[in-house]
């Protein structure tokens, strides 16, 4: 009887959403690196999460970062012939990164760790008092 | 560990449910935003009954919960549903402390009459 494993979710959980909230910080800040090829610009970087099921156990089960892909959208193109870096056309590409999408993803991931964090509290407080039972 | 022990009653198994319990929605907050996740949770007056038919603690598969409205991806997981089950769950696990801790402590004062 393990009466620790909500620390393993839940700290599951934490780990996972901080990679969600590099990514988006790594997305931001890269989000005006500009280039003249579209294909060595940046481009926007995600997560992707499973379920960490345990074998032999199909209970409970954490949250795991399979990977980071990159998103596969076009770099937006811009006209833009002044530019020290635009191609012969006068083009310059910019990461395909969604700002707002980014932002929306920030507040999710940031909820999502507080989430988590509370729970642990809990479960700590719960298990501080289990080990105080009878004093 | 029998139900229903002469002394401490049916609280360890309702404590160890609620704690079955807290794992489950720990994992439901925990893959909020995973892809295809179903959310899930114990029905607790039916496991503990079983429980109690059973004399001895059994394992009950854990039920989906229903949503009213799945995300796009596939989800199920209602953050606000969840943190509320949490806090219940919580809360009654404590509750049952409490019901131990009082008879600890009155068969104590029992054992050492003072």
């Amino acid at each position: 009887m393990s009466s620790f494993r909500i620390f393993d979710i839940a700290g599951s959980a934490l780990s996972a959403q901080s990679v969600r909230l590099s990514t988006v910080a790594s997305n931001l800040a890269n989000a005006d690196a500009v280039g003249g090829d579209p294909d060595a610009v940046y481009k926007a970087r995600m997560p992707v999460f499973s379920a960490a099921m345990e074998p032999g156990r199909d209970d409970a089960a954490g949250v795991q970062v399979l990977g980071v892909v990159e998103s596969q959208a076009a770099a937006e193109k811009r006209y833009e012939p002044g530019h020290p870096l635009a191609d012969a056309e006068g083009f310059v590409y910019a990461p395909n990164v969604n700002v707002v999408e980014e932002m929306v993803n920030m507040i999710s991931s940031a909820r999502s760790y507080q989430s988590s964090v509370e729970m642990m509290n809990t479960a700590k407080e719960l298990a501080l008092s289990t080990l105080r039972l009878g004093r | 560990m029998t139900i229903n022990d002469p002394v401490f009653g049916v609280h360890p198994a309702a404590m160890q449910l609620q704690r079955r319990r807290m794992e489950l929605i720990a994992a439901n907050i925990a893959n909020a935003d995973t892809p295809g996740f179903q959310a899930r949770d114990l029905d607790f007056r039916q496991v503990l009954a079983s429980t109690q038919a059973a004399g001895a603690a059994t394992t009950t598969d854990p039920a989906y919960r229903v949503t009213m409205q799945p995300s796009a991806d596939g989800n199920t997981v209602d953050v606000q549903i969840e943190q509320a089950q949490f806090a219940d769950a919580a809360l009654r696990y404590q509750a049952s402390l409490q019901f131990l801790d009082a008879r600890i402590k009155g068969l104590l004062t029992a054992f050492t009459g003072q």
